[in-house]
């Protein structure tokens, strides 16, 4: 390990090795990874279904079948990786202090950063739960981490909370295991997992779905006995005299990611709708030379889409590096990208004009499912750009890119989603 | 046999398809749907994936998945075999665990390498 690094990638997940990648392949010399597991990998390592790899490496591969390829390429391109340390601190300057199990705390300088700290699960004080907090409640990921890797069972009467595929996959996960998993609810009227996930894991299984319902209570002061699920109206309220008991002694709650960004609370960077800093088409925040990319920048659905984005955080930092003394001063101006009228969120938050990239890749959520359907995009009131899709769903991330040549001056750029009637 | 209901799952749009007797399809936004209902009523398979107990290696499970889709209605029979597995570390991304298994003609293989401690 040395003292000083060209580029700095935290978090050894499927987008931060993809990064670290990029920008060594790009020409980097020095690149390191910060990582506060035994291995790279992160999440991947303990989603052991199947489904991934489809688009990053052309056949479907399982979560750790997908972790050890991409794990070989950061040891074969010789990248630098520091494994069981966690960053605890950067300073405005790039300095990264970090906690090793093996080096004790320690601080190494670069040029540029990439953050690629993946995401936290929501848990029952993120939601409000009500009733008792006894022991028997885990987040999804928390119960697929002790069973698939620590080779806990974890519970034998399940109900899980939240349908988005991390619940319907460890429903699975359970009943294979010997676990009753006695149903999933969902807030929502619709589910937020893929389809092939209701068919392949609940309905192959008989687990019955609860829409637009949430648990209501929970019960049991040693241990988990038991809840309630209550039927919600359209503003997400309990119906009175709705509920359905489970004798349960687990419950699991799938309700949601969070990027983890605490690494730039002291850096003051400004914050969008996707709960992680703004950045531009680079993946660039407003400090020059940090990057973000993966869940901690916004929640994707495939790690193939986290390793796209990391791949693109790496050539960008790469170029950070490699152009940082002889950059001319450019007249580059800045695009306000904004959400509108169907669209939940959007990433990037600045596009620059004229850009960097050739091709502007947009990562957007619609707010509701639609049928045929239309993303606008406008430059303040003109529209530049538009594309049809049959139907779009919250659950499924939608990626359009756009031609560098598309875009036009203007202040503001603003995407929208809207039906197409008749 | 009645009319049954399916969800297609092959696109994230899941058309809900009726299929008669006749394996006439209704429901399905396109042709790809068809095709998907009739196999899902005749032979569905599913690849299934899961972990063994391994001793001696940096962590205590090993991931395992079979090397091909197997018939829907061998799971859980699939499920007793894996359960009785117990390995010693090393394992090998790719490894044999079973070969066989449960006379599908297809392997369990390692998802991941587990060096020893």
């Amino acid at each position: 390990m040395k003292d000083k690094y060209d580029v700095i990638v935290i978090g050894g997940g499927a987008a931060g090795c993809e990064a670290a990648l990029a920008a060594k392949n790009a020409g980097v010399k020095n690149v390191l990874i910060i990582e506060k597991e035994k291995r790279l990998g992160g999440i991947l390592n303990q989603c052991v279904h199947n489904g991934f790899g489809l688009t990053h490496f052309g056949e479907e591969l399982t979560g750790p079948e997908y972790a050890e390829r991409v794990a070989e390429n950061v040891v074969k391109a010789g990248i630098d990786v520091l494994l069981e340390a966690e960053v605890i601190e950067i300073t405005e300057g790039y300095e990264v202090k970090f906690a090793s199990y093996n080096e004790g705390i320690k601080t190494v300088s670069t040029t540029a950063l990439i953050l690629a700290t993946g995401s936290y699960e929501r848990n029952a004080g993120a939601i409000l739960l009500p009733g008792e907090r006894p022991p028997g409640i885990l987040t999804a990921g928390q119960a697929q981490l002790l069973m698939n890797v620590e080779g806990y069972a974890v519970g034998k009467r399940v109900f899980i909370l939240g349908s988005g595929d991390i619940g319907l996959i460890m429903a699975r996960r359970m009943t294979l295991e010997g676990a009753k998993v006695l149903g999933v609810a969902e807030i929502m009227p619709y589910s937020n997992g893929l389809n092939r996930n209701i068919v392949q894991c609940l309905q192959d299984f008989d687990i019955p779905l609860y829409l637009s319902h949430t648990v209501s209570n929970v019960y049991g002061r040693k241990h988990l006995e038991g809840i309630t699920i209550s039927r919600v109206d359209e503003k997400f309220n309990i119906i009175e005299g709705t509920e359905i008991y489970f004798e349960v002694d687990t419950l699991l709650l799938a309700v949601g990611l969070i990027p983890l960004t605490s690494l730039l609370d002291k850096l003051g960077v400004k914050f969008s709708k996707s709960r992680s800093a703004v950045v531009d088409e680079r993946l660039e925040t407003e400090k020059p030379g940090l990057f973000m990319c993966g869940n901690s920048l916004h929640i994707h659905d495939l790690a193939d889409e986290a390793s796209k984005e990391g791949e693109l955080a790496g050539l960008m930092a790469a170029n950070y590096v490699l152009n940082k003394n002889k950059k001319a001063e450019q007249k580059v101006k800045l695009l306000q990208v904004s959400p509108s009228n169907g669209v939940n969120y959007v990433i990037p938050n600045f596009v620059n004009y004229p850009s960097e990239v050739d091709e502007i890749t947009f990562r957007l959520r619609v707010s509701k499912p639609m049928l045929r359907s239309k993303i606008c995009f406008y430059v303040d009131d003109k529209l530049i750009k538009t594309k049809f899709y049959p139907f779009l769903i919250p659950s499924e991330m939608t990626t359009i890119t756009l031609k560098k040549e598309e875009l036009i001056d203007g202040k503001s750029l603003t995407l929208t989603a809207e039906e197409i009637n008749g | 046999m009645a009319k049954k209901t399916l969800i297609c799952i092959v696109c994230p749009r899941g058309c809900h398809l009726e299929v008669d007797e006749n394996f006439n399809v209704t429901g399905n936004f396109c042709k790809r749907g068809i095709a998907y209902a009739k196999e899902e009523l005749t032979t569905p398979t599913r690849t299934l994936t899961s972990t063994v107990i391994i001793r001696g290696g940096v962590i205590p499970r090993l991931s395992v998945k079979t090397s091909a889709p197997i018939p829907k209605e061998k799971i859980f029979e699939v499920m007793e075999e894996i359960r009785l597995v117990k390995l010693e570390a090393p394992i090998n991304v790719g490894d044999i665990i079973i070969k066989n298994v449960a006379n599908t003609n297809v392997d369990i293989v390692a998802t991941q390498t587990i060096n020893k401690q």
